[in-house]
């Protein structure tokens, strides 16, 4: 192939990329002009960071005298059990509703009704369920169970249904070939194949509970976080700070957990 | 140990199968199986052969109804497969074997709870899940991994064995069912020469041992001719062979497989 | 199973579980049921609040019904575009920041342990501490608002976007960046043209996934002064308008579902 037989055009070796360089300049055109609609100026964020420095320093040290310490105890104890008992729940009913959602397993009706479920409680904040929840059954650390057995339910029944949808139907097949009742095909033939799946699911979602049972509080949902909300509202920063570290140490200690399980039932 | 059993005649009848004119149509208008009729007496090993794509899976998945037929009869333990209710089917299946191609065993469980898998038909649903099967059922699967050579693998998981011990596992699993029946669809193409001759081995010694006839698919005619008392062969979804080995000459295998000089 | 078992004719046993695994399944087991019992024995349920939920559900139900359309114009519409803007401009803050954070703790590109710790460091602390609660907290500082509410979300996400930007970045085939090295390029380039492209679809992906889970997040965030129909649920909340929290709430789910279905639809476009 002779230089002659080319045409003569200049070829480029990194032709822009069109596309992606628009794409920037949207992208920082929209910053700006939602910083505006939102009303993020730089004044409001330095007077901000003013009140910050002045903010931590009234945070530190974190309050932990007696009196303190007590109501810590009484509201942790209470978000920790609202996780436990949130997450054992969603665990064992989130088993059969994700093998029901999945639709290579269960009959097309069942199997849309119990995604369109899933889809429901999945995009509902736990917060607002929460709201709803202390509205039906009143305050306190139900509501909060509640709204987080509905929040696990959302998480692992549709992961149990994505493993089951994913999963290899040979075995199960022959599972079925040798005349099982359908339980059983389940049992020996889909649960093992998902189950080391699932343990790191629910391992996660223990964690996620333990977070997010703080929060529940906020909305009247019972543990720690009606108490978060009240130091909050009282100034009391010291407090908050140690509240906060309440929290991340049962969160840290909730992942050290989930680990155990998870090798144990590798 | 003997057990009580019925007149050789009626155990005969059990154990025949007879196919009634089986159509089965995945498109409409395109017949897979083209009103395919078949008697099976009550032992040996069938092999039925014929190039892909001509039905032979879809005959062997029909009679266990793996794959739902069109129309036609299944005539097997005096019932027809193809009227039987779901509880029936399942009762049905009870006593017919298969064994798979691609093996099917559940990979992370063990080798001897893939055998168990055989009687999951016959315990409860809570022995399945505690996995308290009863001692008789435990013995009889540790008896067939030593039929069939694996007795030093029961507490190994599936996914560490090769190919052929992975089909001996699948055989041990139909075998358990205490099958009136056995079916195998392809179980040798995914094996090397030697391993596929051990199992085919297998397969037609145990269903012999059993009295029980043995139905294979397979692709490889020497591997026929070698195991099989009978060969079916089969074209475009009908039967053009229906004889013994020693029947089947090169003018049949170029009307079961087509095309032109690829015999020697 | 002995020997001697079988020769004596005795039947030959299996068991799923060898001892040491069955006690330490029994005992997670146990442990399992003795933390639920205690839950539930200190947690105090009213037995005629129970009795009384099915009827204040149907109740709040029925308050909620008719919606309140009316008061979407004014009110729910600025406040659904304010929680858009803030998850939107959360998580492209969020996205920068974390980037930074995941090039620090990436181990293949900073070698330093002290450095990689501290950026761990940040990771987890930001993600441990609710939205919310860094909402209250921003909502101090700054005052109510879609400033406090942005900040929120672009704190939180930094743990979450962070991790897995850097395992991406760990996972990146080394092959390229020694070609790029050995060829004398510079850091900078090495990043860009050497990581950036096997890290984009990933990088896309994860913030396309956070920007769903943030409009989520956004929308309640308004409950404690974060901006956005949070604030509106509030107010409503507040008033007991339930045909005004009806209509929040349907907005809301609304919201959501379009935010999961766009972000379904971009990743389908980028993998």
């Amino acid at each position: 192939m002779s230089d002659a037989a080319l045409p003569a055009t200049r070829r480029v070796a990194f032709p822009p990329n069109w596309p992606a360089r628009i794409g920037w300049v949207v992208l920082i055109a929209y910053v700006f002009y939602a910083s505006t609609i939102l009303d993020i100026t730089w004044d409001r964020f330095r007077s901000g960071l003013d009140h910050g420095a002045k903010f931590i320093g009234r945070m530190f040290p974190p309050d932990f005298s007696a009196d303190k310490l007590s109501l810590l105890y009484v509201g942790m104890t209470e978000s920790l059990q609202i996780a436990i008992i949130a997450t054992v729940v969603g665990v064992l009913l989130s088993l059969p509703l994700g093998l029901a959602a999945a639709r290579n397993l269960a009959p097309r009706p069942v199997a849309w009704s119990a995604r369109a479920l899933i889809a429901l409680f999945r995009s509902l904040h736990p917060v607002i369920v929460a709201i709803l929840f202390v509205k039906s059954v009143g305050f306190g650390a139900l509501a909060g169970i509640l709204a987080l057995i509905v929040a696990s339910l959302g998480f692992l029944s549709k992961l149990v249904a994505e493993s089951v949808e994913e999963m290899s139907m040979k075995p199960v097949e022959a599972v079925r070939a040798t005349g099982s009742p359908f339980l059983s095909v389940v049992i020996m033939g889909v649960l093992p194949q998902v189950f080391a799946r699932f343990i790191g699911f629910s391992a996660y979602q223990l964690d996620s509970n333990l977070r997010n049972s703080a929060l529940v509080g906020i909305v009247g949902g019972g543990g720690i976080g009606a108490t978060l909300l009240t130091a909050f509202q009282r100034f009391d920063y010291d407090f908050v700070l140690s509240i906060v570290l309440a929290i991340i140490a049962i969160v840290m200690v909730g992942e050290v957990i989930s680990g155990w399980m998870r090798r144990m039932f590798q | 140990m003997v057990t009580a059993t019925p007149a050789p005649d009626a155990r005969k009848r059990e154990r025949s199968l007879i196919i009634n004119k089986l159509r089965k149509e995945y498109r409409a208008g395109q017949p897979v199986l083209r009103d395919v009729s078949l008697e099976i007496e009550s032992r040996g090993l069938i092999a039925i052969i014929g190039p892909s794509g001509t039905g032979k899976s879809t005959l062997i998945r029909c009679i266990n109804r793996l794959v739902e037929p069109t129309s036609g009869e299944i005539l097997f333990r005096g019932r027809d497969i193809v009227q039987l209710t779901s509880p029936e089917l399942r009762t049905m299946r009870r006593h017919i074997g298969m064994i798979f191609q691609e093996y099917n065993l559940v990979e992370r469980l063990s080798v001897i709870e893939n055998v168990l898998c055989g009687r999951l038909g016959y315990v409860p649903v809570w022995r399945a899940w505690l996995r308290k099967f009863p001692a008789a059922d435990i013995e009889r699967a540790f008896t067939l991994l030593d039929a069939v050579g694996l007795a030093d693998f029961a507490n190994q998981r599936a996914d560490q064995l090769s190919g052929g011990q992975r089909q001996r596992v699948g055989i041990a699993r139909a075998l358990m069912q205490e099958p009136d029946l056995v079916l195998a669809d392809e179980p040798t193409s995914s094996l090397d020469p030697k391993t596929s001759v051990e199992i085919m081995e297998l397969i037609a010694s145990r269903a012999a041992e059993r009295n029980i006839p043995a139905i294979v698919n397979m692709h490889n005619v020497d591997l026929a001719r070698r195991f099989a008392d009978r060969i079916v062969g089969m074209s475009k979804g009908a039967i053009v062979f229906d004889g013994p080995p020693q029947a089947l000459k090169d003018s049949h295998l170029l009307e079961i497989y087509g095309g032109e000089g690829w015999l020697e | 199973m002995t020997i001697a078992d079988v020769s004596a004719g005795r039947p030959r046993q299996w068991q799923r579980f060898s001892l040491p695994q069955r006690i330490m399944r029994s005992a997670f087991y146990l442990l399992v049921v003795m933390a639920v019992l205690w839950s539930l024995r200190t947690i105090e349920i009213i037995p005629e609040f129970l009795y009384d939920a099915p009827q204040q559900t149907v109740d709040l139900f029925v308050r909620m019904w008719p919606i309140d359309w009316s008061w979407y114009p004014k009110v729910v519409h600025p406040a659904l575009m304010e929680t858009l803007h803030t998850a939107t401009l959360g998580t492209i803050l969020a996205v920068i920041i974390a980037s930074l954070v995941s090039l620090m703790v990436a181990r293949n590109i900073t070698r330093s342990i002290v450095l990689n710790t501290i950026g761990r460091f940040i990771l987890v602390a930001t993600r441990s501490v609710h939205a919310m609660v860094w909402a209250l907290f921003f909502v101090a500082l700054f005052g109510p608002g879609a400033l406090a509410g942005m900040l929120a979300i672009a704190v939180h996400s930094i743990g979450f976007t962070g991790k897995f930007l850097a395992e991406a970045i760990e996972e990146a085939k080394p092959g390229p960046i020694e070609a790029l090295a050995a060829a004398g390029a510079s850091p900078m380039a090495i990043l860009v043209k050497g990581y950036w492209p096997q890290v984009k679809p990933a990088f896309l992906a994860i913030a396309a996934f956070r920007w769903d889970i943030n409009v989520r997040e956004s929308a309640v965030l308004g409950l404690v002064g974060g901006g956005g129909l949070g604030m509106a649920l509030d107010s409503a909340l507040n008033n007991l308008y339930w045909d005004q929290v009806g209509l929040v709430l349907v907005v809301i789910f609304a919201v959501v579902i379009v935010a999961e279905i766009a972000t379904a639809w971009i990743r389908s476009r980028i993998i």
